[in-house]
């Protein structure tokens, strides 16, 4: 609510900043706008940028800056130890702080002491609200009498809006390298405070899986031991079930709609198999678990098989089927794009359709079909809800299909859903784990892009 | 000279049935695909369908309640709060023991009870809030069902599978028969599932919440990916010139949307959470690492419509003394916009149907309440259906299917839109 009246505020004083900025310049021509340099609505933009962007800048500053400056002033008269008596760490009685601050029911009985720092953080947030408030009311004046004095008939207004307006531009282009490096930041450091405690090379090729890490030293079955071999080998398992539905089914469809079909049914098939490539993941995730998968189990029971009914056969199945449009659209585009003359060279030689298809379109599609399948790995790797709701927890080691795996993407989902404590080997290993799938699809991505690149032939 | 022809003429002739033949089996292939890929699509809408079709009804138990004074307020203290703490659960006993007098065993009167839901007292309490004078008076009352009976009377549970394993026993099929014959059990629309938030009663359980916690989260994502998305890709596509610079910007747009969805989650978790201190399950949040995978979706389709604005447009605009940002801004930009909607449309929907980043975040809390904005802890539509999924109550199962056909109506809603939109407004040079 707060934020809102903030917001309101600064949109209305850049108005106020664009009505004077326009009014001032006309007045100082006496309203014969061709005297002025540039068109009236530039110096109203002018002084609306000087208006709204210190505050605009002062205001992103704070939101990044307020909580550390509060929780430090906090941490100066804060209780160091917890309501039970137990030593805790700043953090613990920090965070207690702030759910105390924010109303929340916080865990245990609590004391006068911790009760004083909360009203202490609400009463300092308040004053730092207020004065952001002020401070951005003082900027936005400040700003507007600075632009308003430079406003002059000769004033270049647009080529100076349009500087601005560049710069605009190209730090909102600048949230993608943005992204990117938080992306990596964020990774490496919790992977690199996991590696701390648990070896690189035993996480690598450890061959056994069980996070539970044990909170007394006397517990049984928390080994806490963090080898990801069977998590690579389950995603592996579940991608390599998922292609061998996909590619098939799409590189055939794909051919047979880029070579075959009349424009009329390829009007009609394409549209409808862009709806699978619509459909949420958690929807396929549903179909596998609920229908498929115990399915899959009651049919191997008729022939006598064991199916697990989370079997990676069935996780993979529905994977592969939502890849489907994936490959078939990307490899559509590339068999199209070979060029006519190429099959009406191949016709003319005698050879029939798919006599073409396979000797001239194919190897000539070749790179980008490959590409477009390592794509779909990629996405096969990175896919979370059919996983997480069809594949089973349990690291097992195994290459048989109807037996329950478990990949990468379920155990960060497993281990960071849930209670969190942001020390454990066990939170910090999702990050590591997040970080191997990170590097591993995009490796497939720059593949990808290297193989059309450099194996395409140019057609003219 | 003649002779090999022949021969070569034979050899081919020979051959020409089996290549015809490889011919029609290489086309049967394509077939088949393709069928097979519509069959999946089929058998997978058909099968949600007839899972969720259910719960868009309700069965509903009819009793004659007596709202006795005695429950109520037997002091007669006529005091709002008193009426409002009342045992109406008791009515809801009173009146199925005064339904099925034979019934005397308190084990046998507690089966009886859960034929209704345990959401009656409220019902009843709502009835009594919005008129006192019912108190000692009776009335004919129709009363939301229990899950479990709920899913018996639309055939879920069958008669013949042994009584251990069924969720509902013998006596209590004796009675829903009894109700059923005597006209007091029937099926309505369910409107407690489109208008209350989430709960452990199936029968209770509502998508409003999870709705409203979507469409905060899409609201945020929106205000901020469309105006960043769009003036990134005008200042690529149009305003800058091919430097290293921008070679780099692209990479690292490509890679944004080329990274797993999970991977948003992971950053969001790391940096939003624990470094900035955002609150969790928030839809701000999600919002805001919805937003961070739609720009790049954004971004595409904007270019795509700038350059599918002719150069002609620019060189008159030039020719006239705009200025290369007002060429942009006046004329290419509102030529290009339909097609930028489409695209904003299209990453929305894929923004609506996403969950996977949502799960790191908290997004997967119980919550019972409606958000009221974007800083309260909400579930979308997704999680929401995941988080049913897990539920292992059979009646849970329908309610999962029923969300995800609403999930789909609302994305063929929103792609409908944006076909039509790219029909109507879509300009071909």
């Amino acid at each position: 609510m707060q934020f809102f009246v903030l917001a309101v505020t600064l949109v209305v004083l850049t108005g106020i900043g664009f009505f004077f900025g326009r009014s001032r310049a006309l007045a100082s021509v006496s309203g014969r706008a061709k005297n002025l340099h540039s068109l009236p609505d530039y110096y109203g933009w002018y002084l609306a940028l000087w208006c709204g962007l210190p505050s605009f800048g002062l205001f992103l500053l704070w939101l990044l800056a307020e909580p550390y400056l509060v929780d430090f002033l906090v941490i100066g008269q804060m209780p160091t130890t917890l309501p039970g008596g137990g030593a805790g760490s700043l953090d613990l009685i920090l965070s207690l702080v702030h759910s105390l601050a924010a109303g929340h029911p916080v865990p245990g009985e609590v004391t006068p002491a911790l009760e004083e720092a909360a009203d202490h953080y609400n009463s300092l947030r308040q004053i730092s609200f207020a004065g952001l408030a002020a401070a951005m009311a003082s900027l936005a004046a400040a700003g507007l009498a600075w632009g308003l004095r430079r406003i002059t008939p000769d004033m270049r207004a647009r080529n100076r809006v349009e500087h601005a307006l560049r710069w605009l531009l190209v730090a909102s282009a600048t949230i993608a390298v943005l992204t990117t490096i938080g992306i990596v930041l964020s990774l490496f450091f919790e992977a690199i405070r996991f590696f701390r405690l648990i070896p690189f090379w035993d996480f690598l090729f450890g061959l056994n899986w069980s996070p539970q890490t044990s909170i007394r030293a006397d517990q049984v079955g928390s080994s806490g031991e963090f080898g990801a071999i069977p998590l690579f080998a389950g995603t592996l398992l579940v991608t390599f079930i998922a292609m061998v539905v996909a590619v098939p089914v799409g590189l055939m469809s794909a051919i047979y709609m880029a070579d075959y079909a009349s424009p009329g049914t390829r009007n009609v098939v394409k549209p409808v198999l862009e709806v699978l490539a619509g459909i949420p993941t958690v929807v396929y995730g549903f179909f596998a678990a609920l229908t498929v998968g115990p399915f899959l189990r009651d049919l191997g029971m008729g022939l006598g098989l064991d199916v697990a009914s989370e079997s990676a056969l069935a996780a993979g199945g529905v994977m592969g089927i939502m890849i489907i449009p994936f490959i078939s659209s990307l490899s559509d585009d590339i068999i199209v794009a070979v060029p006519q003359s190429l099959r009406d060279g191949s016709y003319a030689l005698g050879a029939t359709r798919s006599e073409t298809v396979r000797r001239v379109v194919l190897p000539a599609a070749l790179p980008g079909v490959i590409s477009a399948c390592l794509l779909g790995v990629s996405r096969a790797i990175g896919e979370t809800m059919i996983v997480v709701m069809a594949a089973g927890l349990a690291a097992n080691l195994t290459a048989n299909p109807l037996e329950s795996v478990t990949t990468v993407t379920v155990q960060i989902v497993t281990l960071l859903v849930g209670d969190q404590e942001f020390d454990s080997a066990k939170t910090l290993a999702a990050f590591a784990l997040g970080l191997v799938l990170f590097v591993v699809t995009l490796a497939l991505n720059v593949i990808a892009l290297r193989v059309v690149q450099k194996f395409r032939e140019q057609y003219d | 000279m003649t002779a090999p022809n022949t021969s070569t003429s034979a050899l081919i002739t020979a051959s020409l049935r089996s290549r015809h033949a490889a011919e029609k089996r290489f086309r049967a292939y394509g077939i088949i695909a393709i069928a097979t890929a519509l069959v999946f699509l089929v058998v997978l809408l058909s099968s949600i369908l007839a899972k969720g079709y259910g719960a868009f009804f309700q069965t509903q138990i009819s009793l004659s309640i007596v709202f006795s004074q005695d429950v109520i307020d037997p002091k007669k203290t006529g005091d709002g709060q008193v009426i409002a703490r009342a045992n109406y659960q008791k009515l809801v006993r009173n009146a199925l023991q005064a339904r099925f007098p034979h019934v005397k065993k308190r084990r046998e009167i507690k089966k009886l009870s859960a034929l209704v839901s345990r959401g009656a007292r409220r019902q009843l309490q709502a009835m009594v809030a919005n008129d006192p004078s019912l108190i000692g008076a009776t009335r004919r009352v129709w009363l939301t069902a229990s899950g479990d009976a709920d899913m018996f009377n639309k055939g879920a549970i069958a008669r013949d599978i042994p009584e251990k394993t069924r969720r509902i026993n013998d006596r209590q099929i004796a009675w829903l028969d009894a109700l059923e014959e005597s006209g007091a059990l029937r099926k309505r629309f369910n409107v407690t599932f489109f208008t209350t938030g989430d709960s452990r009663e199936p029968e209770q359980a509502g998508i409003w919440g999870a709705i409203v916690g979507s469409a905060l989260t899409l609201v945020v994502t929106l205000i901020l990916s469309f105006p960043l998305g769009v003036t990134a890709a005008v200042y690529l596509e149009e305003l800058s010139v091919k430097n290293r610079w921008t070679d780099f910007l692209e990479v690292n747009i490509n890679n944004m949307a080329a990274v797993p969805s999970i991977i948003y989650g992971l950053l969001g978790l790391a940096v939003f959470l624990n470094v900035m201190h955002l609150p969790r399950s928030a839809p701000l949040v999600g919002g805001i690492v919805l937003a961070l995978m739609t720009f790049p979706t954004i971004i595409i389709a904007t270019r795509a419509a700038l350059k599918a604005v002719p150069p002609s447009i620019r060189e008159a605009a030039r020719g006239l003394g705009a200025s290369p940002v007002q060429v942009v801004l006046h004329h290419v930009l509102p030529l290009a916009m339909p097609g930028i909607l489409t695209g904003t449309i299209i990453g929305m929907s894929r923004a609506l149907g996403e969950s996977a980043p949502l799960l790191m975040i908290g997004m997967v809390a119980f919550i019972v309440d409606i958000p009221q904005g974007p800083f309260d802890p909400a579930t979308v539509l997704p999680v929401q259906i995941y988080l049913w999924a897990d539920s292992p109550e059979r009646a849970f199962v329908e309610k999962t299917a029923a969300a995800t056909l609403v999930l789909l109506a609302f994305l063929v809603i929103m792609n409908a839109t944006a076909v039509i939109l790219r029909r109507k407004f879509e300009k071909r040079w």
